[in-house]
């Protein structure tokens, strides 16, 4: 944390290390629930929960999990968030829940949430580790809600469920709302921002 | 006859990388050569087959039994760092060869979605045993089949000659998204 701010450390998760676009992390939520935007929101949304919430967690524990079983423990501490969102969404907003189906308990299986632990929050105090899980995962929402969006919009020719364009003006590609349509747009998306990047470096 | 449908089902027509997205990081992560790919394939299946078997069992004779099915998530993915932990104890003593060949790999597989969402879908379908085992061993089959296609291609990739924004992972993605284009072609042969 040498010198960095905490406004450093937030932001960089919105684009410089965008966890799904720069570190790769995080791509079968990513891809498998971003058939429309609502959804990308709701997954978004609870795996920001998960990440600040282990982050927290992980980041007061630190100095007493020995190294050998660090792994096992955070893995633990994941698991127990997990089920307490999918616990919460259940009860609360039980068709997003069943829309998402197994890819809420499949949190724990993000790279992202054990990433952030291990390598973020094992290391720092309580408050840069909560500022680090917020950025991260308001980065992850946002690629989720985009991807959400550009699928949708091509899908069905609707944006968060308000159809703008009928089935009479427009034929919805289907293959957008299937797997296929999932790597296809996020493939094409990361072509999109290398390239404003390398338009950056080089100048125009 | 249920068991081999299943096994069909998760091996080709609902595979589980290219129409769950499970396993999606050594997918993209370690599918740069045929070789490890198939190496990967194989020790993925090989827990796949032994999460099946060991989370039907704990499923069904202690979470259901003592009515905790909220505690889930966190036995299975217990059970499943603690399997991957003794197959790579077991390898090592029994033959080191292999334990050499597979490396970093071994590990790794505990973050590997598709074993938990292999544990998922079986308690969320309700399987029986029998079935599973099938759905256990068809998963791994489907994903190494997946592994080893994309180390196909993406050997040959390396010579073509990719535009610059797309070279890395967003070609990767683009191939992945026309493989499983082509997987569609399966849908709806099998209702399973």
């Amino acid at each position: 944390m040498a010198g960095k701010s905490l406004g450093a450390e937030f932001v960089k998760g919105l684009w410089a290390e965008n966890p799904v676009l720069r570190l790769l992390l995080g791509m079968c939520p990513a891809l498998a629930v971003s058939n429309s935007a609502i959804n990308g929101l709701a997954m978004g949304l609870a795996t920001l929960f998960v990440l600040v919430a282990s982050n927290t967690m992980v980041s007061l524990i630190r100095r007493i999990v020995p190294s050998q079983v660090r792994i096992p423990t955070y893995i633990m501490i994941i698991a127990a968030f997990v089920t307490l969102a999918d616990l919460c969404l259940k009860a609360r907003l039980p068709e997003i829940s069943k829309a998402l189906g197994p890819y809420v308990p499949l949190i724990v299986c993000n790279c992202l949430i054990l990433g952030r632990s291990e390598f973020f929050a094992s290391k720092h105090p309580i408050i840069p580790s909560i500022i680090d899980g917020l950025g991260m995962g308001i980065g992850f929402t946002g690629v989720l809600v985009v991807l959400g969006m550009v699928r949708e919009v091509f899908g069905s020719g609707a944006i968060f469920g308000f159809v703008f364009m009928g089935e009479d003006v427009f034929t919805p590609w289907v293959v957008m709302i299937l797997p296929a349509g999932a790597f296809l747009t996020l493939g094409m998306l990361m072509g999109i921002i290398n390239y404003i990047g390398n338009l950056r470096k080089e100048g125009p | 006859m249920t068991a081999v449908l299943i096994f069909l089902s998760a091996a080709i027509v609902n595979n589980f990388v290219l129409a769950y997205f499970l396993g999606i990081c050594p997918f993209l992560g370690v599918s740069k050569r045929v070789e490890t790919s198939i190496n990967m394939g194989l020790a993925t299946t090989f827990v796949m087959t032994l999460t099946a078997v060991i989370t039907w069992l704990i499923n069904h004779f202690i979470l259901i039994k003592f009515n905790l099915p909220f505690l889930q998530y966190v036995t299975f993915i217990i059970a499943i760092a603690s399997l991957v932990q003794l197959v790579e104890m077991f390898i090592r003593k029994s033959s080191p060869s292999l334990y050499r060949s597979l490396g970093i790999f071994l590990p790794l597989i505990t973050t590997n979605c598709a074993i938990l969402g292999l544990a998922l879908f079986m308690s969320l379908r309700e399987y029986s045993f029998i079935e599973t085992l099938a759905f256990g061993v068809g998963g791994g089959v489907g994903f190494t089949m997946a592994m080893v296609i994309m180390g196909g291609i993406r050997e040959e990739l390396e010579f073509a000659d990719v535009p610059k924004a797309l070279r890395g992972a967003p070609i990767t993605l683009l191939v992945a998204g026309m493989l499983a284009l082509a997987f569609m072609g399966f849908a709806g042969m099998l209702s399973v």
